[in-house]
C-alpha cells in the first residue's frame, strides 16, 4: 500500500478524563482506569451496605441490557446496579422483542439508540457483536456483558476486586485457571486484566480445551499478545495447583463432550476437577472463585464450592459493586468531548504492520 | 457475442504479452474483433479506414485478463450481483473473460440454467462469459450432474465451489468420468469436518478474537487427497483459491511427478493477511489492544485470509509456477449480509475492480515481474481452459481482440461504493493502489476507456 | 489499595492543586486555627454541650476539618463527639459540569436519629454541594437537626442555603477561585484567592 499519514484519531478515550465511550475489553484499560474503577467498587460496596442502598446519581439516565443468551448473574447485577444508581433499566431479551422476528442486531442498537438509551450492556453469542455495535452507535455506549469466547471484562474485573480484596495485592499471586479455556471468554479477559496487575497466571486444561497457540507455546512469540508472555501452560492438575493463591475453575458445559473434545465428563471431573485433595496442594487459605454457573460434581466438588475458602458468594455480590463502578464512570458524565464512531479504545498509538 | 466495431491502432504502447515473451514498446492494431498486427511500429500508410489511433504514451497495452472464478449470482441471487453488473465490474478490472461459479439459485446443474446465463450475458453485451457446470446435482454432494449434457451446453469445466467435492468417491468418479469430456474438475479444497465452517483463520489472531478457527491443515488434507485421485484417474485436477505453504507444496510436488493439477490463488490471499481481521486502517492492520476496526466483515472469505507466511509461500508459488493463474474468487454480497457480526456475516470479498491494483503493490515492490503478473492472468488460465480458451489470451496476430491497456503508476483511492460491482464491501477501501486499467477491449469492441480519444462503445 | 488522586473538585471551590501566579493568601495557618477553635466554641454554646451532636466532614477538605473541630470540642470539654464522612459524589446534580468525580466510600459511624448534625466542608459558594450532602445524610437516617459549618463562605448563593458557623466571609468575583489547603491533604495550612484582578 501507499505510505499515507496516519488517519486514525489521536485521541484515546479513558474513564479517568471521562472520555471513555465503550467498556469492550480490558486490552486497552490504562492501570490508572483499573485503579479508578477498583476504588469507585469500593465506594459503591459502601452504598451496598447501607440501609437505603439507592442513590440519585444517574436519575433520568436509561439503561438497556440486552441478552442474547441466557444469563443469571451478569444481567440482574446490571439491572440491580442500575436502579441502585437511580437510572431506568429496560431489559431487552431475544426472545419477546423484535430480535424474535428476525431484526437484525444493527437494526435493534439503532432503534433502542434512537430511544434515548444511554447505555446498552450487551450478551452475545457471536464475539466481536459489542465492537459492531460500538462502531455503529454514535450516542449510546456500550458494555460487553460477555461476546461469545471473546471478552467479559466486567467479570475480569470482579475477580480482580475480590482478589485484592482479600490479599491486598496481586502481584505475584499464582492463579491458576482450571478447564475450558479455549472457549471461555472469562479466561480470555481475565488474561489481560491479571497479568496486567503482575499475576503469574497458569492455565490448566485437557490439550482439547486449549487454544492451539497456547499448545504449540506460539503465544510467547505474539507481537500482539506480549503481556501474556509469563503466562504458563499444563496438563497437569495437580502440578498447577501447587502451591497456587487463587484457584479458578471454569464451567464445562456438556456440548464439549458431544462436539468430541472430551470423552466424558465423568473422566473429565476425574482428571480435572477441584477438589478437596487437590486443593489441599495449594498455599493454605487459597482463595477459589468460580465465574458461575457452577457445574458442582465436575469442574468443582460441592465441599470446595461452598467451603470456607470459596469467594463464589462474595464474587456475585462484588459483581454488583463493579458494574455500579462502570455505570458510573461511563454514564454519569455524558457530556464530555464528542467522540466518533472511529475512535481508537486503545491507550496507546496503534502500531501498524505493512504487508502489501 | 460481442459486435465488432472500427479499428484500432494503440500507437507506441508498452506491449506485454507473455504468450510471445514481448515486452518492448510496439504498436498494436485491432480491426474486426481480432488482432491484426503487433510490431514495433506500424505505418500510419498501411491503416484501415476510420481507424481510431490512440496514443499508447504511458500505457502498457497486454492481452485481456482471464478470471477462472467469479460469482455472478445469477440467477438467484440478484441483489448481490446480476451478470450485467458483473461483467461491467470485470471491465473496469482489465477481464474480458469471466469464468462463472454454479453456485446461483437454481444451481447451474443443468443445461438450461447454463443457457439461461449465456443468454443474459449476451444481453449484457461486456466481456466474455463462461459458464461452469455443477459436479453433483443441486450442488448437494450426492449425485453427479450431468456433466456431458452441461458441457454440450457450454460449461468450461465442473466444480461445486462454495463447497467441496467432500465424498472421496465421488471426487474419483467426477474425476474419472470428467476425463471422457477432457474438461477440468474445479475442486474447493476444504476439509468441512475440519473446517467447521470456521470464520476466520486459526492461530493466534482466532484466539485473540475468541473466534472459532480453520486451520490450513482442512485445506491441505483435501489437496492432498485430491492430488491422489487425480493420479489415480488421470483426470484433470484444477485446485480454486489454495491459500496455504502447505497446499504450494503439495501442488509443487505434484507437477513435479507431472500430474495433471493446476492450481490459482487470489490477489487477496496474496496480498492481505489475517492480520487484517483484528482491525486495519487504509495503510494496513493495527496491532495493539482490539479497536472498534476489529471484527471488520469485509475480511471474512473463505478460504479465510492466512498467515504472513502462507502469502509469501503463495508468493513465491507464483513466480515459479507452481501456481497456474491468479483468479480473483470475486464474491460479491450486498451489504445487509456484511453489516452483521463477523460470525453471521457472508464470506467473499468482491475482487475484480480492485485485483490489478492490488497485485501491482507486489510488482512495484520487485516481487513479481509485470511479465509474470500478466501471464498469471492470460496465458496460465488457458492451461485450465484448454481447447475452450483458443485465440484468448495472447496479442498475436489473428487471436480474439481482448485488450487490456494499464497504467502501472496511476495512484486512486479504492471507493466501495464507486464500484460497478453491487459488492461494495471490500477491505480496501480507502487505501490508496498505485496501478489501474486505462482501458478494456473484449473482441474488439471497448467495454471500458478512460483514455482520451478512445470511446466505450455504446452498451445498447 | 492505591488511591488515585482526585481528578475532579469534590467540594464545590477546592481548585486545581499548581499554584497560580496570581494567588492572593486570606488566611494563614494560624488563622485557621484560631476560626476553627471559635466554630468549635459556637458549636458548644448553640449546643450546649456535646450531648446529642455529631460532626460529619464532607469529602475531601471538610473531613480533616471535622476532625480537628472534634479534636477542639475533646480539649475543652474533656469528652469526644463523633465523626463521620460523607461522600457527595453519587448525589451531586452538577456532575456533567465537573467531571467524573472520584467517588470515596461515606462513613457514619453512628445512627443519625435525634442527633444534632453539624455538617462541616471548607467553602460554601453555590450551595449545591450541601443540597447534595443534605439528600445523601438523609439516607442515612433523621436527625434532630443539621446545622452548617464551613470556614469560608463567598457568596454567590444559587439554593436558599446559609451557614450557621463561618469562619471568614470572603466578598468574591465570580471568577475568581478560593483554595483550601489543608494539611492532612495539601501538606499545609493556608487559604488563598485566585484570579484576581489588579
Amino acid at each position: 500500500m501507499a505510505i499515507q499519514t496516519p488517519t486514525t484519531p489521536m485521541h484515546h478515550p479513558n474513564l479517568v478524563d471521562g472520555t471513555r465511550r465503550h467498556i469492550l475489553d480490558l486490552d486497552d484499560f490504562s492501570p490508572e482506569e483499573i485503579e479508578l474503577v477498583m476504588a469507585t467498587t469500593d465506594a459503591m460496596g459502601e452504598v451496598l451496605g447501607r440501609e437505603i442502598k439507592k442513590v440519585p446519581t444517574l436519575r433520568g439516565k436509561v439503561i438497556v441490557t440486552l441478552f442474547y443468551e441466557a444469563s443469571t448473574r451478569t444481567r440482574v447485577s446490571f439491572e440491580e446496579a442500575g436502579k441502585l444508581l437511580s437510572a431506568d433499566v429496560i431489559n431487552v431479551s431475544s426472545s419477546g422483542s423484535s430480535v424474535e422476528k428476525g431484526e437484525s442486531l444493527l437494526n435493534t442498537v439503532r432503534t433502542l439508540q434512537a430511544t434515548g438509551a444511554d447505555l446498552i450492556v450487551v450478551r452475545h453469542p457471536h464475539s466481536g457483536a459489542p465492537y459492531f455495535m460500538a462502531r455503529n452507535l454514535e450516542r449510546t455506549s456500550v458494555i460487553n456483558g460477555g461476546d461469545g469466547w471473546h471478552a467479559h471484562p466486567s467479570q475480569a474485573l470482579l475477580d480482580l476486586y475480590t482478589i485484592r480484596q482479600h490479599r491486598g495485592s496481586i502481584s505475584g499471586a499464582k492463579v491458576v485457571i482450571v478447564g475450558d479455556i479455549l472457549h471461555s471468554r472469562v479466561a480470555r479477559s481475565n488474561l489481560w486484566g491479571l497479568t496486567a496487575a503482575g499475576a503469574h497466571v497458569v492455565l490448566c486444561a485437557p490439550p482439547t480445551l486449549l487454544p492451539q497457540e497456547f499448545l504449540d507455546g506460539s503465544y510467547r512469540e505474539d507481537p500482539d499478545s506480549s503481556g501474556l508472555a509469563s503466562v504458563e501452560v499444563t496438563f497437569n492438575v495437580e502440578e498447577a495447583i501447587q502451591d497456587a493463591d487463587v484457584v479458578m475453575p471454569l464451567r464445562l458445559q456438556l456440548e464439549r463432550q458431544q462436539a468430541g473434545l472430551l470423552p466424558t465428563l465423568r473422566e473429565y471431573s476425574k482428571m480435572y476437577q477441584v477438589d478437596e485433595r487437590r486443593l489441599k496442594l495449594a498455599r493454605p487459605g487459597a482463595l477459589v472463585l468460580h465465574p458461575g454457573p457452577m457445574n458442582e460434581g465436575i469442574e468443582i466438588s460441592p465441599q470446595v464450592a461452598h467451603g470456607a475458602q470459596s469467594l463464589i458468594e462474595e464474587q456475585v455480590h462484588n459483581g454488583v459493586a463493579v458494574r455500579m463502578a462502570l455505570l458510573y464512570l461511563l454514564v454519569a458524565n455524558k457530556e464530555g468531548p464528542p467522540s466518533t464512531a472511529q475512535d481508537t479504545p486503545s491507550g496507546e498509538l496503534p502500531r501498524r504492520i505493512r504487508f502489501l | 457475442m460481442i459486435n465488432t466495431t472500427q479499428p484500432i491502432l494503440i500507437r507506441g504502447a508498452r506491449i506485454v504479452d507473455p504468450s510471445q515473451g514481448w515486452d518492448r514498446a510496439g504498436d498494436l492494431l485491432i480491426g474486426d474483433g481480432r488482432i491484426v498486427r503487433m510490431a514495433p511500429a506500424i505505418r500510419n500508410g498501411s491503416l484501415p479506414k476510420g481507424c481510431v489511433v490512440v496514443n499508447g504514451a504511458g500505457l502498457v497495452a497486454c492481452p485481456g485478463f482471464i478470471d477462472l472464478h467469479v460469482h455472478l449470482r445469477e440467477p438467484g441471487y440478484e441483489d448481490h450481483e446480476t451478470i450485467s453488473t458483473g461483467v461491467q465490474a470485470a471491465a473496469r478490472g482489465g477481464f474480458t473473460t469471466l469464468c462463472a461459479m454454479p453456485n446461483t439459485r437454481p444451481a447451474m446443474d443443468n443445461a438450461s440454467v447454463v443457457d439461461y446465463v449465456l443468454r443474459r450475458a449476451r444481453e449484457a453485451n461486456g466481456v466474455r462469459v463462461l459458464p461452469i457446470g455443477c459436479v453433483t446435482k443441486a450442488r448437494a454432494g450426492q449425485e453427479l450432474a450431468e456433466m456431458w449434457e452441461l458441457a454440450q451446453a457450454g460449461a468450461i469445466g465442473f466444480s461445486d465451489d462454495g463447497s467441496p467435492v467432500a465424498n472421496p468417491h465421488l471426487m474419483r468418479q467426477a474425476l474419472t468420468y470428467a476425463r471422457g469430456l477432457d474438461l477440468p474438475v474445479i475442486n474447493h479444497p476444504e476439509d468441512p469436518a475440519l473446517s467447521r465452517s470456521a470464520p476466520m483463520n486459526e492461530g493466534r489472531i482466532s484466539n485473540r478474537l475468541g473466534l472459532a478457527g480453520w486451520p490450513a491443515v482442512a485445506e491441505e488434507t483435501m489437496v492432498a487427497r485430491d492430488i491422489e485421485l487425480a493420479a489415480l484417474t488421470g483426470g484433470r485436477l484444477h485446485l480454486a483459491h489454495i491459500s496455504t505453504a502447505g497446499s504450494v507444496e503439495l501442488v509443487r510436488r505434484a507437477k513435479e511427478r507431472g500430474l495433471p493439477v493446476t492450481a490459482e490463488a487470489t490477489p487477496h490471499h496474496l496480498t492481505l493477511t489475517e492480520e487484517w481481521v483484528r482491525g486495519h486502517t487504509t495503510e494496513g492492520p493495527v496491532a495493539g489492544p482490539l479497536t472498534y476496526a476489529a471484527y471488520d466483515t469485509s475480511t471474512k472469505v473463505n478460504p479465510p485470509l492466512r498467515t504472513r507466511r502462507d502469502a509469501e509461500a503463495l508468493l513465491a508459488g507464483l513466480r515459479d509456477g507452481v501456481i497456474d493463474a491468479i483468479a480473483t474468487d470475486h464474491a460479491p454480497h450486498a451489504v445487509t449480509v456484511k453489516l452483521v457480526t463477523f460470525d453471521e456475516a457472508a464470506s467473499g470479498i468482491p475482487g475484480l475492480e480492485t485485483a490489478f491494483g492490488a497485485l501491482m503493490t507486489l510488482t512495484h515492490k520487485g516481487d513479481l515481474p509485470l511479465i509474470t503478473l500478466v501471464e498469471r492472468m492470460t496465458q496460465g488460465p488457458l492451461k485450465v481452459l484448454g481447447g475452450r480458451g483458443r485465440g484468448l489470451g495472447s496479442l498475436r496476430e489473428g487471436s480474439v481482440a481482448d485488450v487490456t491497456l494499464l497504467r502501472l503508476d496511476e495512484e486512486w483511492v479504492v471507493r466501495g461504493a464507486e464500484f460497478a460491482s453491487k459488492g461494495k464491501q471490500t477491505p480496501l477501501e480507502g487505501v490508496t493502489l498505485k496501478g489501474r486499467v486505462a482501458a478494456t477491449i473484449a473482441g474488439g469492441r471497448v467495454v471500458h476507456s478512460q483514455v482520451t480519444g478512445l470511446e466505450a462503445s455504446d452498451n445498447t | 489499595m492505591l488511591e488515585p488522586a482526585p481528578l475532579a473538585p469534590q467540594g464545590e471551590n477546592s481548585q486545581r492543586q499548581d499554584a497560580s501566579p496570581a494567588e492572593r493568601q486570606i488566611m494563614s495557618a494560624q488563622d485557621i486555627r484560631r476560626a476553627l477553635s471559635r466554630i468549635a466554641h459556637e458549636i458548644l454554646e448553640r449546643n450546649r454541650g456535646t450531648e446529642g451532636l455529631a460532626l460529619v466532614g464532607i469529602r475531601t477538605r471538610g473531613l480533616p476539618m471535622a476532625h480537628r473541630l472534634a479534636a477542639r470540642i475533646q480539649e475543652f470539654e474533656g469528652h469526644g463527639v463523633p465523626v463521620g464522612a460523607l461522600d457527595i459524589g453519587l448525589y451531586r446534580d452538577d456532575v456533567a459540569l465537573h467531571g467524573t468525580p472520584v467517588v470515596h466510600s461515606t462513613q457514619i459511624p453512628i445512627a443519625m436519629e435525634g442527633k444534632n448534625v453539624v455538617l462541616v466542608d471548607d467553602v460554601l459558594f453555590t450551595g449545591r454541594s450541601i443540597r447534595a450532602a443534605l439528600d445523601a445524610l438523609t439516607d442515612f437516617g433523621r436527625p434532630k437537626t443539621v446545622q452548617l459549618a464551613v470556614l469560608i463562605d463567598r457568596g454567590h448563593r444559587e439554593l436558599p442555603i446559609r451557614a450557621d458557623y463561618v469562619g471568614k466571609n470572603v466578598p468574591t468575583a465570580l471568577h475568581e477561585e478560593i483554595q483550601v489547603r489543608v494539611e492532612e491533604v495539601d501538606g499545609h495550612d493556608e487559604v488563598v484567592i485566585l484570579g484576581e484582578r489588579s
